[in-house]
């Protein structure tokens, strides 16, 4: 016999990761549709992944460069210092909106009713569609850079690994939040806030340098302060990244990967009755 | 070649059970609600669903909560090329059995082995999206229903040909009728190469053509192919034509096992009564001021029967309490096809009958002559309602089923194609003109089949 299913109560936890690889097909269809359903009816389609973060930008530069006279990194530019925070920044919020809502969504909470697959696929999903965009705007912030003849080191070379904590951030706090938004449907109405607050909280639109000494460890409690600070780092290479900060915001990220697959696992044999 | 198969067992399932836990409102006789025992039932709700919450528990809704095993102790086998018809009411579990075989769902006791691919299709199209094309769609839901890309891409042109759909591939299918929707998903469906496929219910959607089609198709999957199906439905001509086997599930139990045939007669002579008296059903929709506490289904004679003949007459008795006063009090009785589509309103005000009654109980009865419902099944729903207002007063919805035989005596000749037609109305036919002139040969032929009428 080449294939056998066995059904029985806590059966799904023992191949998981393995039907996880199984079914990457279908992560990537997923993905996909996200990706083609998210620009099909706008008017200029990708360029919004374009426009969002260029407003962002132009604003957070009038207001907390020109009008505020905030401090930039080293001698970059302020709108490119800018740029740089908001580039994993903007990649957090989008995913983490994406993710939460994923589950419940018209078009997933059906599947979720009708076929089995290892429901971390569609927070992982969403978490793709948003990756995409972020190499959009990856590319604009290059261009970015062209235009003011701004050159960066060779710190470059560790933008993936930044990029990765800034996932496996997005990845833990999505998964939690979609876990516990299934159930309590709450959360629904607490994620924009957040991200709305976050915004302003973590260091996208000014440096984290301003932020007094005594306070930095602190601050860096928000996992994505040493994102931003690391993408700053490896992109413009100006500034030293305060280290103790760097290492609290990725162990706060283990800390959510654990607890938000934990989460995640624990509810997702439930899912199915409560969607 | 299907009967040396047999001996395989495919799917083995051994005393599986699954349990929901429900929440009820506690509902109040008295009109007033003091604040107080409202803040107090609040508080007490809101300390436990804090508790459930902090537990990690799940929390539900309503005052009581209460478990109910939507699945108990259900065993069976399964060997290849077998087809299982899942027969029952609604709410007897067939559904979650199906969910739990396709792991939508876990099991809270038991467990089944599946030995073989296994594909489900618990809805068609589940997964469209309708912002994309029929093109995208048909990638996006054969990788949902567990189909590799290259599969998909080899037999893209097989499931648009057998869609017929080729014109409109490349328009979103938000702009698709629904019978263009559920003809596209169907197809790709139809397409999968499971082992075992797991199906419910999805001859309900699309017209009697495209449904003709879909059974046909099954039924080739299961002879010639050898797969194993199970397949839950409420048309029973579909069940006895499809499947080989059936069980039959009430209350999460398995009631009868064997030949589809037996199984569906089983299912259709015990009605729907679920145990519980008709007065005291609580799944009815009543203002209180009157319930009907009887409803029997009698040949001419007046003796109780399930089935009658085409062209055969049908009385129908109900008797109902009024606990108020009533006026412009009108009786009915609905009449749904097996698919759930209505098909008649007997309705006492079309002949005039209108009561106002105060107190007590009162009898009535229709009588049908010459039944003209096609042959199948069929569901009574007796109601009591408000001629002025146009509520139910009371009305007890698929209460009763009725099982129509072909017809004997002088209808037995009629030709009855439920795809073409629902009711049998006598009808008298003449030929008018009939002009021969130097005509071809075609028109020959119609006028002498015209003739032989």
């Amino acid at each position: 016999m080449r294939h056998e299913t066995v059904i029985q109560a806590g059966q799904s936890e023992r191949h998981y990761w393995l039907d996880l690889w199984n079914y990457r097909e279908l992560l990537q269809v997923l993905a996909w549709r996200d990706l083609s359903v998210r620009y099909k009816q706008t008017v200029i389609g990708v360029l919004w992944a374009l426009i969002r973060p260029i407003l962002a930008i132009l604003v957070f530069t009038i207001i907390f460069g020109r009008i505020a006279r905030m401090p930039t990194d080293g001698d970059a530019p302020y709108a490119l210092m800018v740029f740089a925070g908001m580039l994993p920044w903007s990649f957090f919020s989008t995913s983490l909106a994406d993710a939460s809502n994923s589950l419940i969504s018209a078009g997933n909470a059906g599947l979720i009713s009708k076929v089995y697959f290892p429901r971390l696929i569609v927070p992982i999903a969403s978490l793709i569609a948003a990756l995409v965009d972020f190499i959009i705007t990856l590319m604009l912030f290059v261009a970015f850079m062209l235009w003011y003849r701004f050159m960066p080191s060779w710190k470059i070379i560790f933008l993936p690994l930044f990029m990765t904590i800034v996932f496996m951030a997005s990845f833990g706090i999505g998964t939690w939040v979609t876990a516990l938004n299934v159930k309590y449907r709450d959360f629904r109405y607490v994620i924009p806030f957040m991200l709305q607050l976050g915004l302003y909280i973590s260091p996208v639109g000014f440096s984290s340098n301003i932020i007094p000494q005594q306070w930095r460890l602190l601050y860096s409690v928000n996992p994505l302060v040493g994102v931003i600070d690391g993408f700053r780092w490896c992109l413009l290479g100006q500034t030293h990244i305060y280290w103790p900060a760097f290492v609290l915001s990725v162990s706060v990220t283990t800390f959510f990967v654990w607890i938000g697959i934990r989460t995640f696992r624990k509810m997702e044999r439930s899912f199915a009755d409560l969607i | 070649m299907i009967g040396c198969g047999m001996s395989e067992i495919i799917v083995t399932v051994e005393k599986l059970s699954k349990r929901y836990l429900v929440g009820h409102q506690i509902v109040r006789d008295y009109q007033y609600t003091m604040l107080r025992d409202v803040i107090s039932r609040e508080v007490r709700t809101f300390a436990r669903k804090t508790t459930d919450f902090l537990r990690g528990r799940q929390i539900i809704q309503g005052d009581e909560i209460e478990e109910f095993w939507a699945l108990d102790d259900v065993s069976f086998d399964l060997g290849r090329g077998e087809v299982l018809g899942i027969v029952g009411n609604n709410g007897a579990g067939k559904s979650t059995l199906l969910k739990i075989l396709s792991r939508v769902t876990e099991p809270d006791r038991g467990r089944a082995v599946l030995r073989g691919r296994v594909a489900s299709l618990l809805e068609v199209g589940t997964g469209f999206h309708p912002e994309l094309t029929g093109r995208e769609n048909i990638f996006l839901n054969g990788a949902i229903l567990g189909m590799k890309k290259t599969e998909i891409r080899r037999k893209f042109d097989e499931i648009v040909a057998f869609s017929e759909m080729e014109r409109f591939l490349d328009t979103p299918v938000k702009h698709y009728s629904s019978g263009m929707y559920v003809r596209l998903a169907f197809a790709v469906a139809a397409h999968l190469e499971p082992e075992i496929l797991v199906v419910d219910e999805i001859l309900a959607v699309g017209d009697a053509a495209f449904q003709e089609k879909c059974l046909g198709k099954l039924n080739s999957v299961a002879h010639s192919d050898g797969r194993t199906i199970l397949f839950v439905s409420h048309n029973m001509a579909a069940v006895q034509q499809l499947c080989s086997r059936a069980i039959l599930l009430r209350g999460g139990r398995i009631v009868g096992d064997g030949k589809a045939s037996e199984i569906v007669n089983l299912y259709m002579s015990r009605g729907i009564s679920n145990g519980t008296s008709l007065r005291d059903r609580k799944d009815r929709i009543t203002t209180g001021d009157a319930r009907i506490v009887e409803f029997k289904l009698c040949d001419e004679r007046g003796v109780q029967i399930d089935s009658v003949s085409l062209g055969d007459t049908l009385r129908l008795v109900m008797s109902v309490e009024f606990h108020r006063p009533v006026i412009n009090g009108v009786f009915g009785v609905l009449v749904h096809s097996m698919a759930g589509d209505p098909i008649l309103n007997l309705r006492s005000s079309h002949e005039g009958i209108v009561i106002d009654r105060s107190e007590g109980r009162l009898t009535v009865e229709v009588v049908v002559k010459e039944i003209g419902l096609y042959p199948g099944g069929y569901t009574l729903s007796p109601y009591v309602s408000d001629e002025v207002r146009r509520i139910y007063i009371d009305c007890v919805h698929h209460l009763s089923r009725l099982w129509i035989l072909p017809a004997r005596g002088k209808y037995v000749s009629l030709r009855l194609n439920s795809s073409l037609g629902k009711y049998f109305v006598p009808s008298s036919w003449r030929m008018v003109e009939f002009a021969c002139q130097d005509s071809g040969p075609a028109d020959k032929a119609t006028a002498n089949t015209a003739d032989g009428i």
